[in-house]
C-alpha cells in the first residue's frame, strides 16, 4: 500500500500541473477539470493500471494543453476549422442526444451488417474449402466480384433494395465477407492432411472432420478475415451513412460539415474512433478467448 | 509368465494378409516403385516387427494396411475382407505424434472416442491411458507445452483409448529417451498381452524388434522387398543378455548388411 503510494506520488505533480494550467487558464477549465475528475476515480479503483498509464495521460495532458495553446490561446489555427477542445466538450454537454442516437444507429447498422457478412463469408469460406463442387462454382464468383469495393454496389444497392437501411446492411455484409470467406478458404485449405489422417483412422465422420478438425485448425485466419472485415465495415458504414442513410455518425458528421460546426464534426469523429477502438478490442478479447491455445506458439 | 495365458484368448485381435502388394509414387512424372510384390500373413494377437532402412517404404506400408491409401497392385485384407477404407479397429500411431495444438491432451487422447461418439460411456478410459504413458499431471496441457517424447506418449494414449483389434506402430517410441523408452517398450508388451491386439510396428531398432515382435519382418532396400524372416519365441519379458537374443541379433543385423560391426 505505501508503496503503491510512494509509487504513483511522482505522477501527481505531473497532473497538477495540467490541472493548474488548465485553471489558469480560464476557457479551458471545464474540460480539464473532467479529465481530472476522472483519472481521479480511476486511481483510486485501480492505482496499478493508472501507474502504467500515467505516462500516457501525461502525453494526453500535453497534448491537450498544446492544443488549447494553439487554438484558444494564441490563435496560430484558423478558428472555425480547428475549435480549442472545450469546444468539443461543449458540444458533446449541448447536443448528447442526438450524438447518442447517432452511435445507436451506427451500431445497430453495424452489427448487423458485420454479423450476417461474417456468418456468411464463414459458411462460403467453409464449403469451398472443403468441397470441390462448392469450390468450382463460388471460386470465379469470389475472384471476380471480391475485389470490387463494396463502396462501388453503392448507387445500385440503393436502387436495389427497398430501404437505405437494407442496402447499407447489404453493402457492409459484402465488406466483411468477402475477407472473411477468402481466409476462412484458405485456412480450411490449408489444413495438414495428417490431422485428417489422424482423425479417420480414428473413426471420424465427415461431419467430425469439418467440424472438428477442419475448422478448429482454420481458426486463426478465420480471425485475421474477421478482423480484415471489420476494418472494411468501418469505411463502408461511414460511406453509407453520408450517402444514403439519413441516421448514424457518418450522416452526422456529413450534417455538421454542411452546417460548418466543426466541434460538431470533431466530437463525432472522436465518438466514431471510440466506436471503432472498442469493437476491435472486443474482437480481440473474443480471440484470446477462443485462441488461447496459440499462445505458446506464436508471439501473442 | 502371463504371456501363455493372454495368448489363449486373443480372440480380439484380427488378422491382416497382404497378398502381392505393390505401391508406387509419382515424383515429378517419374514413377516412384516403394514397395515390390509384399506378401505377409499376420495372426490374430501376433506382434510383428518390420525393420527396413530409412525411406524404404514402411511408413507407406501402414498407411495402406491402415486404408488411407490404396496400394496400386494387390491386395490387403483383415478378416478376410478387403481393406478400403480407414476403420478405428485399425489404429495408427504414427511416427510424427500429429497431436491437435487447439486441443488439450486430454481432449487430444479422447479423439478417437469423441469421434464415434462414445465420450460419454467411456471417458475413464481417458485417464488410464494417460496414466499408462505417464501423462496423469498434464491432462490440460497444450500439446506445445510437451517435450517431443512426452507428446510421442500422448499420441499412444490416443491410439489406446480405442481399444484396437490392430495396432500399427511406426516408430512410436523414436523420440524417447532411452530409459523411458525401455519402460515404454515394457508398458507395451504387457499391454498387448493383457488386451491381445494385433500388433505391427516399425522400428530402425533391432533390439526393439526382438525385445517386443514374436517376428521380425527384414525389408530391403527401395522398392522394399521382403528379405528376411526371424522369429523370436523367448517369453516375455526377454532380456538383451541373453545368449539367444543376442544370436538373433547378430542375424538380423546381417541381414541388414551391417555384419562387419559383430
Ligand atoms: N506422398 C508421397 N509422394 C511421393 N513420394 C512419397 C510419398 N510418401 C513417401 N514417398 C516416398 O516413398 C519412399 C518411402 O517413404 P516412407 O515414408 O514409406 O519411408 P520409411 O521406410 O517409413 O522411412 P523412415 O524409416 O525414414 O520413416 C520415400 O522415398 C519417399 O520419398
Ligand atoms: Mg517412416
Amino acid at each position: 500500500m505505501v508503496a503503491a503510494l510512494t509509487a504513483f506520488w511522482p505522477d501527481r505533480p505531473e497532473s497538477d500541473w495540467a490541472y493548474t494550467d488548465g485553471f489558469a487558464i480560464a476557457c479551458g477549465a471545464l474540460a480539464l477539470a473532467l479529465a481530472l475528475a476522472v483519472f481521479a476515480a480511476v486511481r483510486f479503483v485501480a492505482f496499478r493500471s493508472f501507474q502504467r498509464l500515467s505516462p500516457w495521460l501525461f502525453a494526453l495532458a500535453l497534448f491537450l494543453a498544446a492544443w488549447e495553446a494553439v487554438t484558444a490561446k494564441l490563435g496560430l489555427l484558423p478558428l472555425p476549422f480547428f475549435p480549442p477542445p472545450q469546444a468539443i466538450v461543449e458540444v458533446a454537454i449541448d447536443d448528447w442526444g442526438r450524438l447518442a442516437e447517432g452511435v445507436f444507429a451506427s451500431a445497430r447498422l453495424l452489427a448487423t451488417g458485420y454479423f450476417l457478412g461474417a456468418a456468411i463469408g464463414f459458411v462460403t469460406g467453409v464449403a469451398i474449402g472443403w468441397s470441390q463442387r462448392a469450390g468450382y462454382w463460388i471460386h470465379p464468383v469470389l475472384r471476380f466480384i471480391g475485389p470490387l469495393p463494396a463502396t462501388a454496389w453503392l448507387p445500385l444497392a440503393f436502387f436495389v433494395f427497398p430501404s437505405s437501411f437494407s442496402a447499407s446492411i447489404f453493402l457492409i455484409a459484402l465488406a466483411t465477407g468477402f475477407p472473411v470467406t477468402v481466409l476462412t478458404w484458405s485456412g480450411v485449405a490449408g489444413v495438414k492432411s495428417a490431422y485428417y489422417d489422424i482423425a479417420r483412422t480414428l473413426g471420424a465422420t465427415q461431419r467430425f472432420l469439418v467440424f472438428k478438425v477442419a475448422i478448429p485448425a482454420a481458426m486463426p485466419h478465420v480471425f485475421v478475415g474477421l478482423f480484415m472485415g471489420l476494418g472494411n465495415s468501418f469505411a463502408v458504414l461511414v460511406v453509407a451513412e453520408m450517402l444514403g442513410v439519413k441516421a448514424g455518425l457518418g450522416w452526422y458528421l456529413q450534417w455538421a460539415q454542411g452546417w460548418a460546426a466543426y466541434a460538431n464534426m470533431y466530437a463525432a469523429l472522436l465518438l466514431m474512433a471510440f466506436l471503432c477502438s472498442g469493437l476491435i478490442t472486443l474482437l480481440f478479447r473474443l480471440r484470446d478467448r477462443l485462441l488461447s491455445w496459440q499462445k505458446g506458439l506464436v508471439r501473442w | 509368465m502371463v504371456a501363455a495365458i493372454a495368448r489363449d484368448d486373443a480372440v480380439r485381435g484380427s488378422t491382416l494378409t497382404l497378398r502381392e502388394v505393390s505401391h508406387r509414387f509419382d515424383l515429378e512424372g517419374q514413377p516412384l516403385p516403394v514397395l515390390d510384390r509384399i506378401s505377409l500373413q499376420v495372426g490374430r494377437g501376433e506382434f510383428v516387427a518390420l525393420l527396413g532402412p530409412s525411406g524404404c517404404g514402411k511408413s507407406t506400408l501402414l498407411r495402406l494396411v491402415a486404408g488411407l491409401d490404396t496400394p496400386t497392385a494387390g491386395a490387403l485384407l483383415t478378416e478376410g475382407r478387403e481393406i478400403e477404407a480407414p476403420d478405428p479397429s485399425r489404429v495408427v500411431v504414427f511416427q510424427d505424434p500429429t497431436l491437435y495444438p487447439w486441443r488439450t491432451v486430454w481432449s487430444n487422447v479422447a479423439l478417437g472416442l469423441e469421434a464415434r461418439g462414445l465420450l460419454r460411456t467411456h471417458r475413464g478410459r481417458i485417464e488410464d491411458a494417460l496414466r499408462l504413458v505417464g501423462l496423469t499431471g498434464f491432462a490440460n496441457a497444450y500439446p506445445h507445452q510437451l517435450s517431443g517424447g512426452m507428446a510421442q506418449r500422448a499420441a499412444l494414449a490416443r491410439a489406446l483409448v480405442n481399444d484396437p483389434k490392430l495396432l500399427i506402430l511406426d516408430e512410436p517410441l523414436g523420440q524417447l529417451d532411452s530409459l523411458t523408452r525401455i519402460a515404454m517398450q515394457a508398458e507395451l508388451v504387457s499391454l498387448w498381452q493383457r488386451s491381445s491386439f494385433t500388433a505391427l510396428l516399425v522400428t530402425h531398432d533391432v533390439e526393439e524388434a526382438l525385445l517386443l515382435a514374436g517376428r521380425v519382418i527384414v525389408l530391403s532396400d527401395r522398392p522394399a522387398r521382403i528379405k528376411a524372416e526371424v522369429v523370436n519365441s523367448q517369453p516375455y519379458p526377454r532380456h538383451r543378455g541373453n545368449p539367444h537374443f543376442v544370436e538373433l541379433r547378430r542375424e538380423l543385423f546381417e541381414h541388414l548388411g551391417l555384419d562387419e560391426a559383430w
